[in-house]
């Protein structure tokens, strides 16, 4: 472990902290343009965060401490898992506590206090947005896990910097199974970050919300947290997909400063494509039907089974 | 006795095109009813007029294929003693109408629903749904948006909604009150207030009966502009309407081309009128302001450009996957049901009832101008975004025909206060279907009673039966297709 290591592991953490705001305002301004509209202010999120950070707090008189510790849990659990994705470098001390099978593990946990905060003060809201979150997170789950699973056979870890590495090292271009393990992701990221067509994170319609539906209790700090939580989950997710599916620009191996140096403009240049691409998904579908949502997920689940057959099949 | 007979026995009343007025004994109440009910009419509303020294009268207006049938039953005086028959076995919009009319003047009809409407100092008890796994969701009266308050009490499993009550109320004004304490020549400005985005049709309506009862003909100048005013509101309303639902339905590009669209309509309107919204346009004997040639010209082109593109943003609607999924079979309303619920207007059109009261029941201009009426049978969200697209275009047509041809001549004239007593009844079909205005004038210029009647009403029930059977995400999207009014409703 060298000291740049550490620095590359608390670089990832804070760029990551720091980022995810930035990454949602894109994906809006983006949005807006489609659109036809004037976009809001790429800095909006951090204006919403400041002002919550600076309002009083008010809970329900009938939460359990589980509400209040629940915003700490899901941010510490995003910022963690910001740790173990390498988004900028593949040599980070952290790693060895945790694969991508944990990391999958690690994102539950944070949804797990979700859903139970959701439900813990007793609204009908709450507990409807945390009954759709799980119905979404245990077909999401499944799918994500075998997506990363066909990245795990490709390069026989099931550790993310390990496959970054092998993947970074390799030829340019996919190889088939992961293509159509790439498309798998797409569609659980959409679901998973409560996007367009699963959920609306823009609509003011309580009865159609998910994750909105979880969040109307907090107020001040704890929904910073949350908002924060949520943005950093974005950003993961793109990272994720980044190591798996884009690992160019990654510095792998003992590359030193000028690695790191190449490493952030390349990853401002992915997220900045996909935050566009996002923006464009949202742009031309409609919300669908929260019935709809198995069969959407069971199309991810599908392709991922898809792309390890093609793999195992084509030996490719 | 048939409908035609009860027509011959009754008086005229002055106002809109065909309206007559029956008084009837306690024992032919239910009778004119049920008689109405077999020839196809409706109940389009029932008041209830009670004067101070203890004597009242409840009215009951029906839509009939022969027009407008008020029958007006006296009652005698006796406090809450009093009862008149309750029409909700024929006409299932009359029980909340009758419940409103207890809460407003203390007489009783005989329904056994005795639950309040309007006054809510009482508590109200809501229909419980038993069962497993059955449990209520209540929504509001104050909603994440910006829109009017109500409670909306589901029941449901898992998602699906097995039942669902409105309560209504929560923007009680005290309008019908407040009525009686304007000269007769002001009440215009409340009534364009009773509904806002019914406000040409609810000023024009009360304009109607007011002219009808001071005997003074409306010179065609003003008809004419009243008419582009009126299809004006339909075509925003339409516009505004057809963008939230694409929003809804999570297809924001919608909302922004058909926010644009209504935006540049708004700015036409108010470039020809002087305001973007028609409040207080319609006033006794004519309209307050005038339109230059040049103005109408202009408004017309804009309408024209408005009404092509409304035709390329129908395309993306109609073959985008995502938003004709969300649209087609949901919030299904059976044209028998809303045939049995007397639905109104553009709900009612869009579940095969064929009724528009500018082409059943003219007033000029609409007797020259040969209005499509627009129906659609399936009854579902894709079927109500269909009848505002096609009356969009109608809208459009009317209006630069209108607009091509306006009458020289004076846009209004002045208007005498009727006789004391004297009785009106306005009938105009707006955006969301008829408006009815029911006016009688006071001694020396002032306002005995008047009655507004907003066809949300008969719609809002019908939306407890448009849900059945969806799911509960998909009821914004539902209560969006119909877009009713509360503030109509509250009073």
């Amino acid at each position: 472990m060298s000291a740049l290591d550490w620095i590359t592991q608390v670089l990832e953490m804070v760029v990551a902290l720091a980022a995810a705001p930035a990454l949602l305002g894109w994906v809006n301004q983006c949005r807006a343009w489609l659109q036809n509209r004037r976009a809001p202010s790429l800095w909006l999120p951090y204006r919403s965060l400041h002002k919550l950070f600076h309002k009083e707090a008010v809970i329900a008189e009938n939460a359990s401490p589980l509400f209040r510790i629940a915003p700490y849990v899901v941010f510490g659990a995003m910022v963690l898992a910001a740790g173990i994705i390498p988004s900028m470098g593949t040599r980070l001390p952290l790693v060895v506590s945790a694969d991508a099978i944990a990391l999958v593990g690690l994102l539950a946990a944070a949804r797990m206090f979700m859903t139970l905060a959701a439900m813990d003060v007793g609204t009908a809201f709450g507990t409807l947005g945390a009954r759709r979150e799980m119905m979404v997170g245990f077909l999401a789950e499944p799918a994500l896990l075998m997506v990363i699973f066909v990245a795990s056979l490709v390069s026989s870890s099931t550790a993310l910097p390990a496959i970054t590495e092998h993947l970074a090292s390799g030829h340019l271009g996919l190889s088939p199974g992961l293509a159509f393990s790439a498309v798998a992701f797409i569609l659980v990221l959409l679901a998973e970050n409560a996007r367009i067509p699963v959920d609306n994170p823009a609509t003011h319609l309580e009865l159609t919300m998910i994750h909105e539906a979880m969040v109307l209790e907090y107020s001040a700090r704890h929904l910073a947290l949350m908002e924060w939580g949520a943005q950093l989950k974005l950003f993961n997710y793109v990272c994720i997909g980044f190591a798996l599916f884009l690992p160019w620009g990654v510095a792998t191996g003992h590359i030193g400063p000028v690695g790191l140096l190449v490493a952030i403009p390349a990853l401002a240049v992915k997220l900045a494509a996909a935050g566009a691409g996002l923006a464009l998904i949202e742009t031309v579908s409609a919300k669908m039907r929260v019935m709809r949502i198995p069969e959407f997920l069971g199309t991810a689940f599908l392709f991922a089974v898809l792309g390890l057959l093609v793999h195992v099949l084509l030996g490719a | 006795m048939p409908l035609r007979r009860w027509w011959e026995h009754a008086q005229k009343i002055a106002g809109a095109s065909s309206v007559r007025g029956l008084g009837v004994g306690a024992e032919h109440w239910l009778q004119v009813a049920s008689d109405v009910a077999d020839a196809g009419g409706l109940l389009h509303t029932l008041w209830v007029n009670r004067e101070p020294a203890g004597d009242a009268a409840v009215y009951g207006a029906y839509l009939t294929e022969l027009g407008v049938l008020v029958a007006e039953l006296a009652l005698p005086a006796g406090g809450e003693s009093v009862y008149y028959p309750g029409l909700e076995d024929i006409f299932p919009a009359a029980s909340r109408l009758q419940r409103a009319a207890f809460d407003l003047s203390g007489v009783r009809s005989g329904d056994p629903d005795r639950r309040p409407w309007l006054n809510h100092d009482r508590p109200y008890e809501f229909v419980r749904v038993d069962g497993e796994g059955v449990h209520e969701i209540g929504v509001g009266p104050v909603h994440a948006g910006t829109i009017e308050p109500g409670h909306f009490r589901f029941s449901v499993v898992g998602e699906k909604v097995l039942r669902l009550e409105e309560h209504l109320g929560y923007v009680h004004k005290g309008l019908e009150q407040r009525f009686t304490q304007l000269p007769i020549l002001q009440g215009h400005r409340l009534a364009s207030r009773v509904s806002g985005d019914s406000a040409i049709a609810f000023s024009w309506a009360y304009c109607q009966a007011l002219e009808g009862m001071s005997g003074r003909a409306l010179p065609p100048r003003a008809a004419w502009l009243r008419a582009v005013c009126l299809e004006l509101e339909r075509l925003a309303n339409h516009l505004g309407d057809l963008g939230a639902l694409g929003n809804d339905a999570g297809f924001a590009f919608g909302l922004a081309q058909f926010s644009r669209l209504k935006e540049d309509l708004l700015r036409a309107v108010s470039a020809a009128f002087g305001r973007r919204y028609l409040f207080d346009i319609v006033v006794p004997g004519g309209v307050a302001v005038d339109v230059s040639s040049q103005a109408a010209r202009a408004l017309a082109e804009v309408v024209r450009t408005v009404c092509a593109e409304i035709i390329e943003l129908r395309g993306i609607y109609d073959e985008h996957e995502g938003v004709r999924d969300r649209f087609t079979g949901a919030g299904c309303l059976a044209p028998e049901l809303a045939a049995r619920l007397g639905v109104l207007g553009l709900a009612g059109r869009a579940s095969g009832q064929a009724r528009d009261a500018r082409v059943d029941l003219p007033c000029a201009p609409y007797t020259e101008l040969a209005v499509a009426k627009i129906v659609q049978q399936g009854g579902d969200v894709a079927a109500r975004v269909a009848v505002r697209f096609e009356e969009a275009q109608e809208s459009g047509r009317l209006l630069r025909r209108l607009l091509a041809a306006l009458p020289e001549g004076e846009h209004a004239v002045t208007v005498d206060a009727p006789a004391a007593d004297a009785f009106g009844v306005g009938l105009i079909e707006g955006w969301r279907g008829p408006v009815l205005v029911a006016l009688q004038a006071g001694p020396a210029g002032s306002i005995r009673r008047c009655h507004p009647h907003d066809p949300s009403w008969q719609n809002w029930p019908a939306l407890e039966y448009a849900i059945l059977g969806n799911i509960v995400p998909d009821f914004p999207l539902i209560n969006k297709s119909f877009n009713l009014s509360y503030s109509g409703v509250d009073l």
